[in-house]
């Protein structure tokens, strides 16, 4: 039976983590999400399901401890806002070289730098196209509501442990900040070390007779070895790539326009599409739900049918490189957003496809 | 290689006075001759086949010359990021309490980068047990100054010798470790003669003890020579380490909460 | 049916609560919603607002430009929306602490005395359910009994012996609520 709550959409986070069976939390203060460590020490989660949640002494030990909870094949997820994602970027390199399922959650905020604590959408390069040093992807789930934020924690999970990578759920102030309705899934259970010896052999769960031992590391000083590595790497991300693009489309059937837009700027653009039908504009949406793997193909077909798509994000333009990969000129597509912590009206997004698209 | 002997007539198992653990793997070290890690290893794996807790055991190689512990150790093995070992143990020991969970680390990666998850994992009285070797020098990137460098010690980087006025002093991060309510057990140990090594072996020993005992976080500081990074055959590089880096970085225990 | 409003004042009159038992009571009428506050250093002593959606429908964005009610408790939230609300929208003010009051002719306007009411009863820590009474009486967009629910949802158990005088209050601010202009 699933649960019916209002919440923040940090909140149904933290709670969904919960009951997604998370095994520890690692995580540092950071507005705008700190309400999902909050949240979890309100809980007593030792107490009501055993789940650990450790305040660390900052964002890159938080991320270390989640790589030696994942090396022990733990349910493990931190959470933090941008300026605190760029300071795990060194462990997030290491757990995706070493190929560990985890979860981390960014909230994002306006950068650069100590930027603003309000909503942006300005880390889409740096969560999709590596982040940390070296060649690496991590899957990224877009939540545009508080349902999604619960949703994504256990879907998260799933993805993380199916494909032993890490999982990001890329966020925003206000998706963090609102509250809206969301249903919960029932509890799940922990896993069990029998489990864990199961289900995720190469954990370091103690060297015993009958195996090997396990080696969790992202060294090794043979190139050619770490060639060989780098190739299944990107193997797996081919295959993610095949299998895991997930997007939802609005109003796209005979649209002469579209919006593409993900996130918050997805909602805006919701409202935007009501406003512009008003004015006789027949616009749709599509909306990236994994931002890696990307749905570039779905993008291409856009091409055969809207005579032009406005890209809206909360950044200076970085999707839209994405797109323009996708579509390869065969329609205009323009970008269209705000920054510095400022989210576009639907009044705005409209004019900028009459302005950019339609009249341009 | 060194040519063993492998006459039948003395390999017997009668004769046998002295034989590796079984912990350490076939592979050959990768440590200078002379060095004092493979003892380091050596005596902890033995206290781990000794308590009977390979199975349960989880060790955390940092970076540096021991990057590459796990290849040596047989043993489950975590590789951290340079300084962040203890971030790992902590949460590896939180999610499994019935372990046991060791950080091997050096004097760069612990006293330097590592430094605040040094403080805070032996502030927070983690249950586990950090093994910290300090040669004074960083061994694998070519003899660099380390946090440990002492004064007018020549390395690569203090090339005319460590000027504390514009290099900073060298830290004993084990006496600032000592201070923390959260380290049960604190002493500085050496492994360069018999005696000293009987000695380290026996801490270690206490210190997994307390572990099993859910007493709080033990650390040993083993102070230990760096042939090829001072410069010095290993017995000089003996005889230095006796001269100099004893009276800055005094053996014996520091705290043992237990005599207190 | 979807109502849109946004409810601004001080910090510490109670706006994010009010929008949220407003949310929560919609919730429980099986109504969508969303509850999207200003955060950060706005919120600390300054001046704090948020937009509550209630519909029959999927809610597009929880961000708005425009309003069809707009709560205004004092003066800076008065001139950063007064200009938000839809023409023929409706805008509800405490008149305490107002220096400048509302000059738009396309818009209906009531007032409502909370403050000093509240003063006067020793209810200040109701004071938003005053206000929110009023606005209740003009929109009743959630039933009194879902009221009833959405407070027991959002006060904290310690405060539920409060849910009474909460009610009270409301019922206080139906009375209370007085018409400036009337447009439709």
């Amino acid at each position: 039976m699933k649960e019916l709550r209002l919440m923040k959409g940090n909140e149904a986070f933290a709670e969904a983590a919960i009951r997604a069976g998370a095994d520890g939390y690692f995580g540092y203060p950071i507005t705008p999400q700190s309400e999902v460590m909050e949240y979890l020490m309100a809980q007593k989660t030792s107490e009501r399901t055993g789940m650990i949640v450790l305040q660390a002494e900052s964002e890159i030990a938080a991320i270390n401890m989640v790589y030696g909870g994942a090396s022990c094949g733990k349910r493990v997820l931190t959470s933090s806002s941008s300026p605190g994602i760029s300071l795990k970027q060194e462990g997030i390199s290491y757990i995706a070289g070493a190929e560990l399922p985890c979860l981390i959650l960014n909230v994002v905020r306006g950068g650069p730098g100590l930027g603003t604590i309000q909503p942006s959408q300005s880390d889409y390069f740096q969560s999709t196209k590596g982040g940390g040093h070296g060649d690496y992807r991590l899957i990224v789930l877009a939540p545009s509501s508080v349902q999604e934020m619960a949703d994504f924690a256990g879907l998260g999970f799933e993805l993380a442990f199916k494909y032993r990578n890490p999982v990001l759920i890329l966020s925003d102030g206000a998706i963090g900040q609102m509250m809206e309705k969301v249903w919960l899934d029932v509890q799940k259970p922990r896993f069990t070390e029998e489990e864990i010896i199961k289900n995720t052999p190469w954990a370091t769960t103690g060297k015993t007779p009958d195996r090997e031992r396990n080696i969790i590391t992202s060294l090794d000083l043979d190139s050619l070895k770490m060639e060989q590595h780098n190739r299944a790497l990107q193997a797996k991300y081919r295959i993610i790539e095949q299998e895991e693009i997930r997007y939802e489309k609005f109003n796209c059937e005979d649209a002469d326009y579209a919006f593409i837009a993900y996130g918050t700027s997805a909602r805006i653009c919701q409202k935007a599409i009501q406003l512009a039908a008003g004015q006789g504009i027949n616009v749709g949406l599509m909306r990236p739900i994994t931002l890696f793997p990307f749905p570039k193909k779905v993008v291409a077909e856009m091409t055969s049918h809207v005579k032009g798509i406005l890209v809206v994000e909360m950044s200076a333009g970085q999707m839209v490189e994405d797109v323009q990969l996708a579509t390869q000129g065969r329609v205009k597509v323009e970008h269209f957003g705000r920054v510095g912590g400022i989210i576009p009206s639907p009044i705005e997004v409209v004019e900028a496809l009459k302005k950019q698209i339609i009249g341009g | 290689m060194a040519e063993f002997n492998t006459n039948p007539e003395i390999v017997q198992q009668e004769n046998l006075v002295y034989k590796r653990t079984d912990l350490l793997t076939e592979k050959a070290l990768s440590y200078c001759p002379g060095c004092g890690h493979g003892t380091a290893h050596r005596i902890i794996m033995e206290v781990i086949e000794e308590m009977e807790i390979q199975s349960k055991t989880i060790g955390i190689a940092p970076v540096g010359c021991s990057v590459l512990a796990y290849e040596f150790m047989n043993i489950d093995m975590q590789q951290a990021a340079h300084g962040r070992a203890p971030a790992l143990a902590t949460a590896v020991k939180r999610l499994f309490p019935e372990k046991f969970v060791f950080t091997y680390q050096g004097d760069g990666d612990l006293a330097a980068i590592g430094t605040a998850e040094t403080i805070h994992s032996c502030n927070r009285g983690e249950n586990i047990v950090i093994i910290f070797i300090n040669n004074g020098i960083y061994g694998m990137t070519g003899g660099q100054m380390a946090p440990t460098t002492l004064p007018g010690m020549k390395s690569s980087t203090s090339p005319y010798g460590r000027d504390v006025a514009t290099m900073g002093n060298p830290l004993r991060i084990t006496e600032l470790v000592a201070q923390l309510p959260g380290t049960i057990f604190v002493t500085r140990q050496a492994v360069h003669t018999p005696s000293a090594v009987r000695k380290a072996k026996k801490a270690v020993r206490k210190a997994f003890e307390n572990q099993k005992l859910n007493k709080g976080l033990s650390f040993i500081e083993i102070v230990s020579n760096c042939n090829s990074g001072w410069k010095m055959t290993p017995l000089q590089s003996n005889e230095w380490m006796v001269d100099n880096m004893f009276p800055y970085y005094p053996l014996g225990d520091i705290k043992d909460s237990e005599k207190a | 049916m979807t109502e849109e409003i946004i409810i601004a004042g001080f910090g510490g009159q109670g706006v994010l609560s009010m929008g949220k038992i407003l949310a929560y009571s919609g919730v429980m009428q099986d109504k969508e919603v969303s509850w999207m506050p200003s955060y950060g250093p706005e919120m600390r002593g300054g001046t704090a607002n948020v937009t509550v959606i209630i519909s029959d429908e999927r809610i597009s964005s929880p961000i708005l430009n425009a309003f069809d009610t707009a709560i205004i408790l004092n003066q800076q939230s008065m001139d950063k929306f007064e200009n938000s609300v839809k023409p023929g929208g409706l805008l509800i003010y405490d008149p305490n602490g107002i220096t400048r009051h509302p000059e738009r002719k396309d818009i209906n306007i009531y007032t409502i005395e909370a403050a000093e009411k509240a003063g006067k009863l020793g209810l200040s820590k109701v004071f938003n359910m005053i206000v929110l009474g009023g606005f209740l009486k003009l929109k009743p967009v959630v039933g009194m009994e879902f009221i009833h629910k959405g407070l027991e949802k959002s006060l904290p158990l310690r405060h539920h012996g409060m849910i009474p005088e909460n009610e009270k209050a409301i019922e206080t601010g139906k009375g209370l609520i007085t018409a400036v202009q009337l447009v439709n």
